[in-house]
This record gives C-alpha cells, sequence and structure tokens, in this order.
C-alpha cells in the first residue's frame, strides 16, 4: 500500500460527505423499527412483564439472552482495537475503528435490556451502591451487582478508549472544514495539534488503556456467564462458563464486524484500505475461537455424562434431542463446524488448524501467526 | 533565560530532513523545541531524547485507589447493615474480589485520561500561533524558540536542513 498522507485524508475523509437518498431510506427505517420497539415497551409496561414469557419459574427469557448476545458482540471490538494493539498486529490499524465503534454501540443496545427485563425500569437505580430505606445497601455477593459493574466499568472505558483514539482524527476534520462545521469539531479535537508532547502522552496512554481494556474484556463476560453459572440449575451450573462465554462472544462478535466490513468497504470504496488481508485474518480468528466453541460444547456434554449427575445428563439429552433440537444443531453446525470451511484452500491454515489441536496455548500461537502476516510498519498505515 | 524570545517554524515535507534538523539544533543547544508532525513517529521521540511518559504513575495511583475503594465500599456497607444472604458470611471476599477488579479499571482509565490531558494541557481553546492546518495532513513543523539576535542562525539551519518554508512566528 503505496499511499501518501495527503492521499489518505482524502480518502478517507470522503466518506463523510453528505449521503445519498439511499442512506437516509435507510435510517428512516431504522427509526421505524425503533418506534415499533418502543411501542412495544409501553404495551409491556402498561400489562406486565408476562407479555414476554417471563414468569416463575422461567426468569431468563429473550431479554437476557439479548443482553448476552450483545454484550458478546461487544467483546471482539475490544479484542481488534486492545488485544491486538497490545500484540503490535499492524493490520488492525485500518479496521479498529469500526470495531470499536461496534463496542461502544452494541454495549449501549446492551445495557437497555436488563433495564426492560426489570419489568419497573424506573426503579433501575436500585442497582445503584448507596444507602436504600433503612441504611440498607445493595448485596455486594449478588451476580447482578457485579453485572452492574462489570458492564458499567466496560462502557466507560470503550466510551473513553474510543473517544481517546478519535481526538487526532478529529483534528484532521477540524483544519479540513469550514463554517459551523469547523466550531464543532474543533470543539471535539480539544486543541489536539500534534505536537511532540501531545503524542508522546497520548501514547503512553492509549498504550494503558489498551493494557486495561483488555483483562476488562475477559472478565466481564465471565461475570455476565456467571449470571447463570451461580444458579444452581442443572446445565447451566458450570466452572467452564468463564472462558466458554469469553470464547463464544468474540467468536459472534468476529461474524458481526465482518458483516459490517464487507458492505462498508465496497459501499464506501474503502477497497484500499480494508483488504483481502483483513477479511483472511478475521476469517483466520474465526477459525481459532470455532474451534474454543467446538471444544467447549464437547467438553460440557462430557461433564455431564462424567459427573454421574442424572439431572444434568438428561438436561443434556433433552437440549440434543428434545423440542429445541433444531436450534440446538443449527447452533451447533454453525459456530463450529461451518467455521472451520475458512481453513479451505490454504495449507498455511491448515498448520494453523493442527497448531490448534494439539498445542494448547491456542492464542499465543495464532496471533503470533497472524503477525507474521501483518504487513511491515509502512509510512502511512495508520487511518 | 530571561528576556526576549523570538520563535521561529520551519515546515518539513520529509521525515528524514525533519528528525536531522532536530538533531542538529539540539546539538547546537536550543531546548526549546516544539514538533508537529500528523503522525506519532518514534524517530521523532528519540532526535528530541524525550525521556518516558509519566502517564503511566497516575494508571497506577488510580488503579490501587479503585481497589481501596472499592474495598471500603463492600466491606463497610456490608458490615453497615449485616444481613445474611445465601449462608455466606458477612464479608465475603471472593464475590467482593469482582467489585475490587472492576474498579481497579475503571478507576485506572479514568485516571489514565486524567494524566494524559494533565500532561498534555488539554482541553486548550486556542491553537498555538504556529500551528498550520497541514500539520495534520501531511507536514511536520519545528518550532524553535531563540533569542532575537540567534533569528537569522537558526532560519538558516532550519532552511539548510530542507525546510520548505520558514517563518518568524511570536508569542
Amino acid at each position: 500500500m503505496e499511499l501518501s498522507y495527503r492521499q489518505i485524508n482524502r480518502d478517507l475523509l470522503k466518506t463523510m460527505e453528505p449521503p445519498g437518498r439511499l442512506y437516509y431510506v435507510v435510517l428512516g427505517l431504522d427509526i421505524l423499527v425503533l418506534l415499533w420497539g418502543i411501542f412495544a415497551w409501553i404495551y409491556q409496561i402498561r400489562t406486565g412483564i408476562g407479555v414476554t414469557g417471563l414468569n416463575n419459574p422461567v426468569g431468563w427469557g429473550a431479554y437476557i439472552a439479548t443482553f448476552v448476545f450483545w454484550i458478546g458482540i461487544a467483546h471482539s471490538g475490544t479484542l481488534i482495537s486492545a488485544i491486538l494493539f497490545l500484540f503490535r498486529c499492524r493490520w488492525r490499524n485500518p479496521i479498529y475503528r469500526t470495531a470499536e465503534a461496534m463496542t461502544v454501540f452494541a454495549l449501549m443496545t446492551a445495557g437497555l435490556y436488563p433495564i426492560i427485563h426489570l419489568g419497573r425500569p424506573w426503579l433501575f437505580y436500585w442497582l445503584f451502591p448507596y444507602a436504600q430505606e433503612g441504611h440498607l445497601w445493595i448485596n455486594f455477593r449478588s451476580p447482578l451487582i457485579w453485572d452492574v459493574f462489570a458492564v458499567g466499568t466496560y462502557l466507560i472505558v470503550s466510551c473513553v478508549f474510543f473517544f481517546t483514539g478519535l481526538v487526532p482524527d478529529l483534528a484532521v476534520v477540524r483544519d479540513q472544514a469550514d463554517g459551523w462545521r469547523r466550531k464543532i469539531y474543533g470543539f471535539l479535537a480539544q486543541g489536539w495539534q500534534g505536537t511532540d508532547r501531545q503524542w508522546r502522552h497520548y501514547g503512553s496512554a492509549y498504550l494503558f488503556l489498551a493494557a486495561l481494556a483488555t483483562p476488562l474484556v475477559v472478565s466481564v463476560h465471565s461475570i455476565v456467564s456467571w449470571d447463570f453459572a451461580m444458579s444452581v440449575v442443572p446445565g447451566w451450573h458450570s466452572t467452564i462458563f468463564a472462558p466458554y462465554f469469553v470464547a463464544g462472544a468474540i467468536h459472534s462478535g468476529l461474524a458481526m464486524v465482518l458483516t459490517i466490513l464487507i458492505p462498508m468497504r465496497r459501499i464506501l470504496g474503502l477497497k484500499g484500505y480494508i483488504t483481502e488481508l483483513h477479511l483472511e485474518n478475521l476469517g483466520k480468528l474465526i477459525i481459532l475461537t470455532g474451534l474454543i466453541m467446538a471444544y467447549s460444547y464437547g467438553a460440557e456434554f462430557f461433564i455431564a455424562w462424567y459427573s454421574g449427575n442424572i439431572f444434568e445428563r438428561e438436561t443434556f439429552l433433552y437440549r440434543a434431542f428434545g423440542d429445541y433440537a433444531v436450534a440446538f444443531w443449527i447452533m451447533l453446525i454453525f459456530n463450529a463446524v461451518v467455521p472451520l470451511l475458512f481453513v479451505f484452500g490454504k495449507i498455511r491454515a491448515w498448520f494453523f488448524l493442527w497448531f490448534l489441536l494439539f498445542a494448547k496455548l491456542l492464542p499465543v500461537v495464532s496471533l503470533t501467526e497472524v503477525k507474521e502476516l501483518a504487513p511491515p510498519p509502512v509510512k502511512g498505515v495508520s487511518p | 533565560m530571561s528576556g526576549e524570545m523570538v520563535r521561529v517554524l520551519g515546515i518539513f515535507a520529509h521525515l528524514d530532513s525533519f528528525t536531522q534538523a532536530i538533531r542538529q539544533m539540539q546539538h547546537l543547544g536550543y531546548r526549546d523545541l516544539t514538533a508537529f508532525s500528523p503522525v506519532p513517529r518514534h524517530e521523532i521521540e528519540e532526535a528530541l531524547e524525550a525521556g518516558r511518559s509519566p502517564v503511566r504513575l497516575f494508571t497506577l495511583v488510580g488503579g490501587i485507589l479503585g481497589g481501596v475503594t472499592a474495598l471500603i465500599l463492600t466491606i463497610a456497607s456490608s458490615l453497615h447493615y449485616p444481613l445474611i444472604t445465601g449462608g455466606k458470611p458477612i464479608v465475603s471476599i471472593p464475590p467482593f474480589l469482582v467489585i475490587v477488579f472492576e474498579l481497579v479499571i475503571l478507576f485506572g482509565s479514568l485516571a489514565t485520561i486524567l494524566g494524559m490531558l494533565i500532561n498534555i494541557r488539554l482541553p486548550r481553546i486556542r491553537l498555538e500561533a504556529a500551528y498550520d492546518p497541514t500539520f495534520s495532513e501531511d507536514r511536520f513543523g519545528l518550532w524553535v524558540g531563540c533569542r532575537p539576535d540567534e533569528n537569522e542562525r537558526v532560519r538558516d539551519i532550519l532552511r539548510g536542513a530542507g525546510a520548505e518554508e520558514v517563518r518568524h512566528e511570536g508569542r
């Protein structure tokens, strides 16, 4: 990629030009869907939480599943923006902004669902740590409270990380704009001017934020998984849940990153920046997480059998052959088998597969592998 | 170091001539140097012989503060209203560690940002007089503070090092 700095500015700022009519049509459709959601929520509040099928003993329903889904989606954004940054994967640079934006928006979406799930959403502040009625404080032994702290921290840290990364870019926009746009972007850029002093402290702060975000990601989905694992419900009370959820989160999130990137590079004309290499590397990461998922599914069934606990065993048999068998097999095939198709046509990727199967140092091996593929630092790779 | 200071700005198109100019200025004893660049480059940092950023200290202090806050919050609030739930001790450390971990990260991150803002004096309303919009595009700028009688000499050095444009920017 031989691009001059000026060319990069020109190409990438083009994405901010006024959109066509189609953009407004899609935006309008989105707003319609949102209005439908608001209508449904009002109906639920007026009628009661029972309309969603939540009842005793069904305490977890579509809302909690949706919450876990969106939190999971958020995770791969941080994987790309923070973890690959720490691993010095240069190929991350053109795609990380998209992934990180996805993290922030997915978290904002995820945060809604537990609140809708409350049934009386106006009482959500009961979850905050303060002396309530009769000086009773919140119960720190409850996974629900861990969730509040984990998701809250994740949202704040992701927003901060996202915005910190944006500041130098906002200064570029400021310098190219005029009139009121210049004022707004000037305010957002906070007076950034790219001096050596600014870059030095900025670089340091960014590194530490990445280093803090990395364990945070792992902790957040572990804690979300403990919402379930801390219960004594057969099929859910298991120690494998934390790594299982984290891998699953990154697995689905990577798929979402690809879902966003592939149309985006076409529509916005970014093929020179988001290349085959990026899609290929993301594909490889999906193979890795897919294998971890397959291993987890297997381990889960093995433990259900090996534990000798008949309730546990029956729960798993029910999952595979009961009323929800179709959903179960779709999940298994699409999560664990289909991603392996990414392997074909690449001898190098076959090696990769064997490494994964035999060496237990999974993430380390794969990331260095990916790193080898990354282009050497070329002037102007960072957007 | 008292009296009038003037400032000279040199604008460079190439990174190598730019770092060359910084080295030359360092060598001649000019310490009041500000480098503008569109991307962070280690070459510039090395040429300026910049030390470690103190932001790391903010992170450390923030993290410790977060951990201590979380310990106090969880233990004190549980002791304040001792209510046994789930047959667990009033002060049960393992679940409290979850809160401790999260607050270490939260406070650490916020302190990092605070440290960054303090160290780079942001947010600021006005840009430096020498700031040129091309610095966010593809040009490098070296801003040198010197005594008025050295003005010509500094200009010559900058020009000699390959500056496209040299101008006087006072403050």
